[in-house]
């Protein structure tokens, strides 16, 4: 194993971050070098978190250089665990304690209609994300993390889930492409995660790998919190398998991941999105027909509020529940755009009457002036009215 | 001398001396308490046959401008701050005064800024003896440190004003420069090769100064108008190669943010006033440049479009921001008192509805229609706030001066004073138990906007009540500040000696608070 170690961040331009370089030494005990920023507030509290956990990790001598721009202590505690696991093998995790808030679990159909993707080795985002009430906040460990940032995001990823309050948002986690996504299980799963996404799925064998490896950790820890699973389906092979996909255990919705569907198809992504009409259509009757949501892909320019206005209100059209975005101010043009417009609020609560009524009177047959009304049109009345009660935060 | 003496408990429960740099100071009597009523400056009385008869009064060097009027031991030298960051002048002043062999100067700028840093060494070496005016940057650590020989005094814009004008401030000679000057010293700051806009900052200094002299880079015919500076009030006029620099006036401040959590804050301020029944048609409000405060003037505008409200006047300094408001119609004038870019230079030099006002008009105590205590609502940006609600924008946490006052306290007599602030900064709490310094006093500030919640002043029952049922999240500053000390944990009180560095001044001329000395 490595002499020196070092994980984390630091720089001009980084804030809520550190970077700890580790290296054990044979004497002189536990020598903490701090440059920080916060170093007149926070620099005692800072040493003896470092101390503690490198007593905790049995290490009695070492050299430990902590660069910090403001990082919280779940931060910090992080880089330390990564740095030091890169030197010494241990299964021991050191765990600040969870906070109350993250303890909670989700419905199975609750409101998704934002899911706000962020880079999982990037402290600094995560720490407002829940101020923007989305409905769920990704910490994504596969795409926007580095390979060789991998392994201490886990670490970062974990104590996030543990240490930071998202009021009230969904706790998702997207883990790597099968099978390295596993291991990631092992560190997230334990940490009362509501939701995984698993990317680039194609199979049931993938979800049932995936599901088999959470009751493991269950069994094994004596977990009792349902813990969902979100499939982003992004090949052709994925598209055509998506209502076995959107059927296996635990799934709670189906979402579309388009950069690599169209790569996959040997295609460009356009604005008007002919060349995905026919996966985005195919997701949405797959799940629709398996009971589960869909959600329809990022739309990646964040300066153009119309754009993603005119975006989201395709995705409805289409019959999406909602979208993954990658910028706090998309959550209100999404939710804004998602929820029913008036005239539907109004014709959904007259369906809603008019069914009370029938009901209240016996009859059979639902009617609203001279139109008969289906059990299927009443149960989306009753469902846009659920959405309005929901309401958008803008 | 000692720097300060007669130390006392004032009516904000700081402590306070009764004694600056020799002078004796009156301590904070509480928020409209003390009436500064006695007789004010007597300027000194010029006769025409004392100057040239063809009004030319063109010296060659600035040196010899400095020389003639007289500059000695112990004089006190003022100079305007409308270039910002870009100013050549101020250090020049001081370069030559070295030369020269004069000790113990004092410098009175409406402001001071980074490029000011080698102002340093002439304190180092007994040019300068202190400062009388807002502390930024380099200035301000090194004050902190406790090395200036004279005690720092602090004051706002209108209180610069009202100290020189009540002869508190007495200001031997006033260097001011501007960007187009004819021989007689009729300037404005608009023309020329280097404009930086409206020159609010100078008036008092040539009402009062004993010798005024105007240092341009561009000459031009007799007469230059409009004249901002009239040549009656000027006994020099030096032409040089460059004044300074406009480019640096827009520095960041000029742009609006794409930090989300500051889009939020914005986002609130602007609903927040909405809610409250302060946005309506002829409301009036300030906005100056900064981020956040571009983007409450953006999400303002959105309202305003969509409930077809039109605002009466505006007080910047403003930007393109606001000259589009002026220009769309969505607001009927615009009153500056100092530019931020060049569309604000263009239209306050072409439009006659961008007025440029004194800093007397907007600000001072004694102007008998203060335009900010006309203001509907101003937002301001701030260091610490505390749970008191009492606001510090010239001290970071650990007790260092890095920020002038500006027009801070000028501001805060407004109908409402929002200070929009994120909760925390690099784990650095900005709620505090109690602010380190004390800038202005709390039951002045209104309302608190964080990106996790608005805090309303409890003595604003009307506020509270207004937004009751608004859906914003109005929350107890105390559960607020709990939230952000568990977010961020308690931060260690700064060291600071007992020793005092420099007094903050309140807006009728009495002392608020003393900043200590950093230890480290």
């Amino acid at each position: 194993m490595a002499k020196i170690s070092t994980a984390g961040n630091y720089g001009k331009e980084i804030r809520s971050d550190c970077m700890a370089t580790l290296e054990l030494t044979k004497s002189g005990g536990l020598k903490i070098d701090l440059i920080s920023k916060v170093k007149d507030y926070f620099g005692d509290q800072i040493i003896s978190l470092a101390k503690e956990e490198l007593k905790f990790f049995g290490i009695k001598n070492a050299k430990l250089k902590i660069e910090d721009q403001g990082a919280l202590d779940f931060v910090i505690a992080a880089r330390i665990e990564a740095a030091v696991k890169q030197l010494i093998e241990t299964d021991q995790e050191y765990l600040l304690e969870i906070i109350p808030q993250n303890t909670d679990q989700t419905a199975k159909d609750r409101p998704r209609r934002s899911r706000l993707y962020l880079p999982g080795n990037t402290p600094k985002l995560a720490l407002n994300a829940g101020i923007y009430k989305p409905d769920g906040i990704i910490l994504d460990l596969e795409d926007s993390v580095a390979p060789d940032k991998k392994f201490e995001a886990t670490i970062l990823v974990r104590n996030t889930l543990r240490s930071v309050n998202f009021y009230g948002a969904e706790r998702m986690v997207r883990i790597n492409q099968l099978p390295q996504g596993l291991d990631d299980l092992d560190h997230i799963i334990p940490q009362h995660v509501n939701v995984i996404l698993v990317p680039k799925c194609e199979t049931t064998d993938q979800l049932k790998a995936a599901n088999n490896k959470i009751a493991k950790i269950k069994k094994e820890k004596n977990l009792n919190y349902e813990v969902w699973l979100i499939p982003i389906i992004e090949s052709a092979l994925g598209v055509i398998n998506s209502y076995q996909i959107a059927c296996c255990e635990n799934v709670v919705g189906l979402a579309i991941g388009l950069e690599d569907y169209t790569a996959d198809l040997g295609t460009q992504r356009t604005a008007e999105g002919n060349e995905s009409f026919f996966a985005r259509s195919q997701i949405v009757n797959s799940a629709r027909a398996a009971k589960v949501q869909s959600f329809d892909s990022v739309f990646s320019d964040v300066n153009d509020m119309e754009a993603l206005k005119q975006n989201v209100l395709t995705s409805k059209s289409l019959g999406f529940d909602g979208m993954g975005c990658i910028h706090p101010r998309q959550i209100p043009v999404i939710h804004a755009n998602f929820a029913p417009t008036e005239k539907e609020i109004e014709k959904a609560k007259q369906i809603v009457a008019a069914f009370q009524e029938a009901k209240e009177k016996g009859l059979g047959v639902v009617s609203l002036g001279s139109k008969m009304i289906d059990a299927p049109v009443v149960k989306r009345a009753q469902k846009v009215l659920e959405l309005v009660s929901v309401g958008g935060n803008n | 001398m000692k720097k300060a003496d007669k130390f006392v408990l004032n009516a904000a429960g700081r402590m306070v001396p009764t004694i600056v740099n020799g002078r004796k100071v009156i301590p904070f009597m509480g928020v409209n308490k003390y009436w500064p009523t006695h007789k004010g400056a007597a300027p000194h009385v010029p006769t025409c046959i004392d100057y040239p008869a063809d009004g030319n009064k063109i010296v060659e060097t600035l040196k010899e401008a400095l020389i003639k009027s007289g500059l000695k031991d112990g004089m006190t030298i003022s100079t305007h701050h409308h270039y910002r960051n870009g100013d050549f002048l101020a250090n020049q002043v001081f370069d030559i005064a070295a030369e020269l062999g004069v000790k113990n100067l004092i410098w009175v700028p409406s402001a001071a800024f980074p490029c000011h840093a080698p102002i340093i060494k002439h304190i180092e070496s007994g040019v300068v003896h202190h400062i009388e005016g807002s502390l930024n940057g380099p200035l301000g650590d090194f004050c902190s440190r406790g090395k200036m020989p004279g005690l720092g005094y602090l004051r706002s814009h209108g209180g610069r004003y009202r100290a020189i004008a009540d002869g508190e401030l007495h200001i031997d000679i006033a260097v001011m420069g501007a960007s187009a000057s004819d021989m007689t010293g009729n300037a404005n700051g608009v023309m020329g090769k280097h404009p930086f806009g409206p020159m609010a900052f100078t008036k008092a200094d040539v009402k009062y100064a004993d010798r005024t002299i105007v240092v341009t880079d561009t000459l031009i015919d007799f007469p230059c108008y409009p004249w901002e500076i009239m040549g009656n009030d000027v006994d020099f006029v030096v032409v040089v190669d460059q004044i300074g620099d406009p480019d640096q006036i827009v520095s960041g401040t000029t742009k609006i943010t794409n930090s989300p959590d500051r889009l939020l804050i914005a986002e609130y301020c602007a609903k927040f006033i909405d809610a409250a029944g302060i946005l309506k048609d002829g409301i009036s409000f300030q906005a100056g440049a900064g981020g956040t405060s571009l983007a409450f003037v953006h999400f303002v505008k959105e309202i305003m479009l969509k409930k077809g409200i039109k605002a009466k006047c505006l007080m910047g300094g403003s930007t393109k921001f606001l000259v589009e408001l002026l220009e769309s119609g969505l607001t009927e004038y615009i009153f500056e008192g100092q530019a931020f870019d060049l569309d604000a230079i263009r239209s306050l030099r072409d439009n006659p509805n961008h007025i440029p006002i004194a800093v007397f008009d907007s600000y001072d105590f004694h102007a008998k229609g203060n335009l900010a205590r006309m203001m509907d609502v101003i937002v301001l940006g701030s260091t610490e706030v505390d749970v008191t609600f009492n606001a510090n924008c010239v001290s970071h946490s650990d007790g260092r001066m890095l920020h002038g006052i500006g027009g801070f306290q000028n501001c805060m007599i407004a109908k409402c004073t929002i200070l929009a602030v994120p909760s925390f900064r690099d784990r650095i709490p900005v709620i505090k138990d109690e602010v380190t310094t004390l800038v202005a006093p709390g039951e002045l500030v209104d309302v608190i906007v964080t990106e996790r919640g608005i805090c309303i002043n409890p003595l604003r029952k009307d506020l509270i009540e207004a937004t009751k049922d608004s859906g914003l999240p109005i929350r107890d500053i105390k559960d607020l500040k709990k939230e952000i000390d568990q977010i961020c944990g308690i931060p260690a009180k700064p060291k600071l000696s007992d020793e005092a560095v420099a007094v903050v001044e309140w807006i009728d001329g009495t002392i608020l608070d003393t900043i200590r000395k950093v230890e480290k």
